[in-house]
């Protein structure tokens, strides 16, 4: 069984609220969002249709728009809802402790 | 160079696709100008109100002149009566089949899938699978082998033009599609492109389509009459006109294989009327950068990236001029490409990866234009 730890990713005010950043750790890249209702998610960094950086999407309620072709997910469970997107995210428990975000991954697993 | 280019195969089914693939060119990362994050978010922000009103006064307008256009039935006024409607049937049925397939046009999603449900079936274009064709598009921008939404190769194919200015071109491989589709098949190109969960879909759309046209047929042949037609599935053709010279303007003349939409996209100022008509997708350049924005804001993000863009073309007539010139050329010289420069202000532009020296060697051996 792989081994999960908590990496710290950002400040929480980094992130505005309805907005998504992006966060590179190792080769990996993911995207941490701040939704309307304040609670923050994190999902694989890029939009599962094509190789293209989720952070620069837009933030729609629980939605994010991919940039480059409008493919929607939904950001608490990483389920496309709008195509060209067909595949979900693969999301990532988030916790904020001290002004901080911190999401949990696996270890040596690739994204 | 440009003999090496003379007879490139278009088709995405041919070996430009692996070559594509093979340079780097497909799926690759384009080129977008430095806009803050904050005035991008301002700008991709949805609403309805926009289309509601434009939509509304779109199939207002058609109501009235469909109604016009029965009265005239029978004398020569039907005849710039029925241009009138089929132009304001097919011209907004294309840019609204564009803008609601990005899902952008409306803040609220069923809005932008009712619209370009409908707009798809004015135009004659089998929804799920153009929804597919494009989304290729804006991956692969007049990639050679890639892009399958190319209108007309290098040396440049004149009958093609000249078809579509009624549709005669397109139109007839749309309607053997759906036919292939309501058969529970797909051409070799759109195998290409629709992924296998996507199939179903495209063959229950043909379906509908096609009982739609066929009650229209039934109407003619009750009627004895082609006007039922002339409202439903022939305006995609003799109102064609306006389509072709707005689509035109959108890439011909400039760079293929390149990653770079400053390069190969165009971005023509046009009226409010036209504007109208094509949802301001005259701002071209800035809707393939940014393909997030809805059409209402573009000429917002038009200002915020033009510092860094080549001029616009002042006009759809200058347009279509540098368009048709430069197929003129390419026809004799089929590596010619209109060469624009970038403003002062502008970082420098993006051939792509492993292309700056082949596009350079292109441009230097051949005859090549500044506008």
């Amino acid at each position: 069984m792989t081994a999960k730890s908590w990496i710290e990713a950002c400040a929480a005010e980094e992130i505005d609220v309805e907005d998504v950043i992006r966060f590179d750790f190792e080769d990996r890249t993911f995207a941490i969002y701040r939704t309307e209702d304040n609670m923050y998610y994190a999902t694989d960094g890029f939009c599962t249709h094509e190789r293209v950086h989720l952070a620069t999407g837009l933030v729609m309620g629980n939605i994010i728009e991919c940039p480059k072709h409008n493919g929607r997910f939904n950001i608490p469970t990483g389920a496309a809802k709008r195509r060209p997107a067909c595949e979900a995210l693969q999301t990532y428990p988030v916790k904020v402790e001290e002004g901080k975000v911190f999401i949990q991954i696996e270890e040596g697993s690739q994204t | 160079m440009a003999s090496s280019r003379l007879k490139r195969d278009y088709s995405i089914t041919g070996p430009e696709n692996k070559r594509a693939q093979e340079r780097g060119l497909a799926a690759a990362e384009w080129y977008t100008s430095p806009i803050p994050r904050q005035r991008m978010k301002e700008l991709m922000k949805r609403r309805n109100g926009p289309a509601i009103r434009d939509t509304m006064i779109w199939f207002g307008s058609l109501i009235i002149l469909g109604i016009i256009a029965y009265q005239t039935w029978g004398t020569w006024w039907a005849l710039p009566a029925f241009l009138a409607y089929g132009i304001l049937y097919a011209t907004p049925g294309d840019s609204r089949w564009h803008e609601c397939g990005h899902g952008t046009a409306f803040k609220t999603p069923w809005m932008n899938e009712v619209v370009y449900q409908i707009a798809s079936f004015m135009v004659l274009r089998s929804a799920t699978p153009w929804r597919w064709s494009h989304a290729r598009h804006h991956t692969d921008t007049i990639i050679v082998g890639r892009d399958p939404e190319i209108i007309t190769e290098r040396p440049p194919v004149w009958k093609i033009i000249l078809m579509q200015i009624f549709h005669l071109y397109g139109g007839p491989v749309e309607i053997k599609r759906i036919i292939l589709h309501v058969l529970g098949r797909l051409d070799q190109q759109e195998q290409e492109y629709i992924p296998a969960s996507e199939r179903q879909k495209t063959f229950w759309e043909a379906r509908i389509y096609a009982l739609i046209l066929l009650g229209v047929l039934a109407a003619c042949m009750y009627s004895q009459s082609i006007l039922p037609a002339m409202y439903i599935f022939l305006p995609s053709f003799y109102g064609g006109i306006v389509v072709i010279l707005f689509g035109i303007t959108q890439h011909l003349g400039l760079h293929e294989d390149v990653l770079d939409h400053r390069l190969n996209t165009r971005t023509v100022y046009m009226n409010p009327i036209f504007r109208f008509l094509y949802w301001n997708m005259n701002y071209h350049t800035e809707h393939h950068m940014f393909p997030m924005v809805p059409y209402h804001a573009l000429p917002q993000l038009h200002q915020e990236m033009k510092h860094d863009c080549p001029a616009a073309s002042p006009s759809l007539a200058a347009a279509l001029k540098e368009v048709i010139t430069a197929l003129i050329k390419q026809k004799e010289n089929p590596a010619y490409v209109v060469e624009r420069p970038l403003p002062d202000t502008a970082r420098p532009y993006f051939f792509g990866i492993n292309q700056e020296a082949e596009v350079h060697a292109a441009a230097s051996t051949s005859d090549t234009a500044v506008s």
